[in-house]
């Protein structure tokens, strides 16, 4: 479970001070997947970070699975990383000239966890690139890349995968597939939260969270029946 | 487990840019194949210098006349020192296994149509086993050809080549400034030091040369050899009250010789060729430190390349340790390898050396650790600071950098 009371977060630029994100709140249960729209600027990426422990609020409490992240050292930050997060990124971000099965592997690594081929393995099974295990990212597919990105998001079983415009640089039929991946994974009980400003993506979740100058504005869930298409 | 994953990660990474790694690690090379080289010349440079100055007898006191101070200036004008004193020395001092008075000058010898110049040294019937000469034919001079001033002569390895291309001289006669000498017997080679030729010289009875050849009556030198070398020091001090009694020095005043121990004299030139050694390795160091600095170089430049790979491992779980960790591997791994290529390289160095130059150079294990943990300890020092700049990036700007 997440919850986030009245996180926020602020910048220095120069004299000034800079509020990326103000006083948001929300739960979010398990199982649950989200999307999070809005323009650029709108402190989008900012909550992202913080959800994804890759930053420390200003004030507010953020707890994930009942640790209080706000009070977390770095190392301890990189250990929930490790262990409760998986991230997904626009651009992929995997480790050029290292293989797919090698790079769904890596956090397993850092998390120092035995049979990390075996697991690392199971999870490109999973998203169906088994047979693409040995290939290095520029021998893959954006979509295939995707994909092994996807399978190092879940290899270490995390209680929330964190998507950031998971589509934005791949062709209609590319961006489908990995939409249908996450939905499969959402259905096995993975919770997912996606950034996206493209509604048609957006729709895809069961709860719409919206943003716009570094607050939350509408926050509203969707009809079950999205879920059939 | 994880270690080996970054160290298969250092590799790739190194492999990755394969020129790059070489020219660093070449640098790295360079650097300890010229310490371990360096100091093995230096040693070996001593070594000779030792071994020539040793094969001069190490138990032999040396008593010139004039005062200390002019140690390395000719004393020949100086004419205090007489042939009595040396048998005074040979029948009253205790301890010693024998005495040479020694005078020496230039001479021009001749035999048949042939004219050298070369040293010509009177000594006295010990001098041959003193300085460690060894017969090669015939026989030195013995105590009645001195006590008659005889004109018999033994010529040095190299006068037998200039004079005779290395026919047996033994039984001939030369002429030495136009008086006839019958040579008895010639000397096995003992090798040229650098600034002269122990080879290039004849021997003959000290009183001969006195008399016959250069018309004086006074000596340059009197070789005194100890018995055993802990006596020394009381050899010394018994010669200087002797002659101090003899040439009537009185209370207070300088002695009018003085006595000098080729034992300090060889301390001295193995300290000089220390100093070498430590010139040498110390000029060697210095290019290993600048193959540091190119680790350093290369190392900064790598992590700016790889900001991204960075934010990845950081987004996955990499701690900040184990960022630095990474980076420190793989300028360990390039000085690693520098320090083990560079080593056979420094030991193949030498042994050209010493082939070529005739030199024998030994390159010892202590070397060989020396220049190999200083390359490991150049990899840690200046692979840290790229490493630590690495480990130090926030990881959603690393993600961003393109």
């Amino acid at each position: 479970m997440i919850k986030i009371e009245n996180l926020s977060k602020s910048y220095r630029m120069g004299p000034s001070e800079v509020s990326a994100l103000r006083n948001a709140s929300f739960t979010i249960e398990n199982g649950e997947y989200v999307a999070i729209m809005g323009p650029s600027g709108s402190g989008k990426s900012t909550l992202m970070n913080l959800l994804g422990c890759l930053d420390l609020p200003t004030s507010g409490i953020y707890r994930l699975e009942n640790q209080e992240i706000q009070n977390l050292d770095l190392n301890e930050l990189a250990r929930v990383r490790n262990q409760y997060i998986g991230f997904v990124f626009q651009n992929f971000n995997l480790l050029p000239r290292t293989t797919a099965l090698e790079n769904t592997e890596l956090p397993l690594l850092y998390g120092r966890v035995p049979d990390s081929k075996k697991i690392a393995l199971s999870a490109l099974e999973k998203v169906g690139l088994a047979g693409r295990a040995g290939h290095k990212p520029n021998e893959l597919s954006g979509g295939e890349r995707q994909r092994v990105a996807i399978a190092r998001a879940i290899v270490n079983n995390p209680a929330l995968i964190l998507a950031d415009e998971p589509t934005g640089n791949l062709d209609t039929k590319s961006g489908t597939e990995i939409m249908t991946l996450f939905r499969n994974l959402n259905n096995e009980g993975v919770t997912i939260i996606l950034v996206t400003h493209e509604k048609e993506i957006a729709q895809e979740a069961r709860r719409i969270i919206r943003m716009r100058d570094g607050k939350i504005i509408s926050d509203e869930s969707l009809a079950k029946d999205n879920e059939s298409c | 487990m994880l270690i080996l994953g970054l160290l298969k990660m250092a590799l790739r990474a190194l492999w990755a840019n394969k020129m790059r790694t070489f020219l660093t690690t070449l640098g790295m090379i360079i650097g300890v194949a010229s310490v371990i080289s360096m100091i093995s010349i230096g040693e070996a440079s001593k070594q000779k210098t030792l071994d020539t100055i040793s094969k001069f007898g190490t138990n032999i006191i040396t008593v010139r006349p004039g005062e200390k101070k002019t140690r390395h200036v000719a004393t020949d004008k100086v004419t205090t020192l007489v042939l009595e004193d040396a048998d005074a020395i040979e029948s009253q001092i205790a301890g010693i296994t024998g005495v040479a008075a020694q005078i020496q000058q230039g001479a021009q010898l001749k035999f048949r149509n042939k004219n050298v110049s070369s040293t010509v040294r009177g000594t006295g019937k010990d001098y041959a086993w003193l300085a460690n000469y060894q017969l090669n034919n015939g026989r030195f001079f013995g105590e009645s050809e001195v006590r008659t001033s005889r004109k018999v002569a033994v010529l040095g390895a190299t006068v037998v080549k200039n004079l005779f291309e290395d026919k047996n001289p033994v039984g001939e006669t030369i002429k030495i400034d136009g008086n006839n000498y019958l040579v008895l017997g010639t000397m096995v080679a003992k090798g040229s030091l650098r600034w002269f030729d122990p080879d290039d010289q004849i021997f003959i009875p000290v009183t001969t040369a006195q008399k016959r050849l250069f018309g004086i009556d006074y000596l340059q030198s009197i070789d005194v050899q100890v018995e055993k070398i802990e006596d020394i020091e009381r050899v010394i001090k018994d010669i200087e009250i002797l002659m101090r009694k003899r040439h009537r020095v009185s209370a207070g005043k300088e002695d009018d010789f003085y006595v000098q121990n080729s034992a300090e004299w060889l301390t001295g030139w193995g300290d000089a060729a220390q100093s070498f050694t430590y010139l040498l390795g110390g000029i060697s160091a210095i290019s290993l430190m600048v193959g540091g600095i190119g680790i350093m170089n290369i190392m900064l430049v790598s992590v700016t390349e790889r900001t991204r790979e960075i934010g990845i491992r950081m987004a996955v779980g990499a701690k900040r340790n184990e960022i630095r960790q990474q980076f420190l591997i793989e300028s360990i791994l390039i000085s690693f390898l520098g320090g083990a290529v560079g080593v056979l390289f420094g030991i193949a160095i030498s042994k050209m050396v010493s082939t070529m130059g005739g030199w024998d150079t030994a390159v010892s294990l202590n070397t060989i650790l020396l220049a190999f943990g200083f390359s490991v300890v150049i990899g840690i020092f200046f692979g840290f600071y790229p490493a630590n700049k690495a480990s130090k990036m926030n990881p959603i700007e690393a993600l961003r950098y393109e």
